[in-house]
Parts: structure tokens; C-alpha cells; sequence
């Protein structure tokens, strides 16, 4: 049962994409497997300082429900997608790497992103730590 | 077999939803030792099957699982 692990490409920057990026990284985390989060493309402008700052986005096809879901996050205080990340870093052992060529298109530095990255990788990187694992590109 | 197990401490995740009920029961599990017993109280419909899965997973041992109205709780012993 031990040693299974699960690895996500997180490729979107949207509210409705990440917070099952940050449900199951924590759900994951929590149950022992090892984690590996790879922030790319809008995933990772998501991740970068400014973009933890801007409010967060819909994808543009769930436009209208977008008020009456963080209406109802509230209500249920569920936690930013983000927050789940974090924790999930500190119950298990979870790894967030961030793309390299992606910074370089958006002009980001390390100081850049948000404290919980732990790398900056390529794709080398990313599949080497996801081999023999469950992997999602979401 | 509810009745005779001594519980060290409750964890109360009423109104939690899922990843909630599972995070929480992961890092309650590590403040009690092994062979003591976390009575988990939660009113998420997944928690059952959650902290099942959690529990075969992580190898903790489930005691006893109850319905109380729209609480389940649950009894996990600390295994390793």
C-alpha cells in the first residue's frame, strides 16, 4: 500500500481548476502519498506573487456561477485552494516545483512566487519524480 | 466495543467538508500515541468512506463507526 504517489501538471489558472488541485493534494498528502505539483503556463502565473494577489478567475464557460460559488465557499468557509497546498505541505510529503520555461515567458524570478515552491524544474524533473505514479494534467 | 474503548482525545469536524474531515483526522492522529484512541465527530456524508480509505492507507485501525442522527463518529486507534 505505501510508496503510492500521485503528481499533477497544474496547466490552468482558473478558481474552478485549482481548487481540485488543492483538494486533492491535500486529500493525498493526508493519506500518505507522495505529492508532486508541477505549475505551469497559467497554473503557474496563478502561483506567482502578483497572481496570488488579483481575485480570482473563473473559466469563462462558468462565468455567471462565479459569485454564487465563492458565496457559497464562504459560506461552507472552505478554504482557498491555496491554504489547502500549504497544509498539505506541512501534514505530508509534498513537492511543488515550478516550471521553468513558463517563468521565463512571464518574466518570473523565484523571489517571484509564492513561498511554497520549492524548485524551479523542467519536464525532466517532473516526470523522473512522477514515474510509477498517478499523474493528472488538470 | 465502543463502550470499552478509552478515548484520549475527540477531534470535532462538524460543518467540514472533504478534504477537511480527513486532513484534520491526519494531523490529530499524530498527537495522540500509539495504541490510544481519536474519536473523530463529522457531519460530511464522505467521512465515512474517507477515514475508511485514510485509515487502510495510512494502516491506523478503525474501531467502531456510528450514525448519531447526522453526526457519524468514528473511532481510530493509533497503529503506528
Amino acid at each position: 500500500m505505501a510508496g503510492k504517489k500521485l503528481s499533477i501538471i497544474v496547466f490552468s489558472g482558473t478558481i474552478d481548476k485549482l481548487m481540485p488541485v488543492g483538494i486533492l493534494a491535500s486529500g493525498a498528502a493526508a493519506s500518505g502519498y507522495e505529492v508532486n505539483l508541477f505549475f505551469t503556463f497559467w497554473g503557474l502565473n496563478a502561483i506567482s506573487k502578483q497572481g496570488m494577489q488579483a481575485p480570482p478567475q473563473i473559466d469563462k464557460n462558468y462565468e455567471q456561477m462565479g459569485p454564487m460559488m465563492i458565496k457559497k465557499m464562504m459560506d461552507m468557509k472552505f478554504p482557498m485552494w491555496h491554504q489547502m497546498v500549504k497544509e498539505a505541505k506541512e501534514v505530508g510529503e509534498v513537492k511543488v516545483y515550478a516550471c521553468s520555461t513558463t517563468m521565463e515567458f512571464f518574466g518570473l524570478k523565484k523571489e517571484n512566487l509564492a513561498d511554497f515552491v520549492d524548485d524551479v524544474v523542467g519536464v525532466a524533473t517532473f516526470l523522473d519524480r512522477a514515474e510509477g505514479g498517478t499523474t493528472l494534467f488538470i | 466495543m465502543s463502550q470499552e474503548a478509552k478515548i484520549t482525545k475527540t477531534l470535532d469536524v462538524k460543518g467540514m467538508y472533504c478534504p477537511g474531515p480527513v486532513m484534520e483526522t491526519a494531523k490529530a492522529i499524530k498527537q495522540i500515541n500509539v495504541g490510544e484512541v481519536l474519536e473523530v465527530l463529522a457531519t460530511d456524508p464522505a467521512a465515512k468512506p474517507d477515514i475508511e480509505a485514510w485509515a487502510r492507507r495510512t494502516g491506523h485501525q478503525i474501531l467502531d463507526i456510528q450514525q448519531q442522527g447526522g453526526v457519524t463518529r468514528i473511532l481510530v486507534k493509533r497503529a503506528k
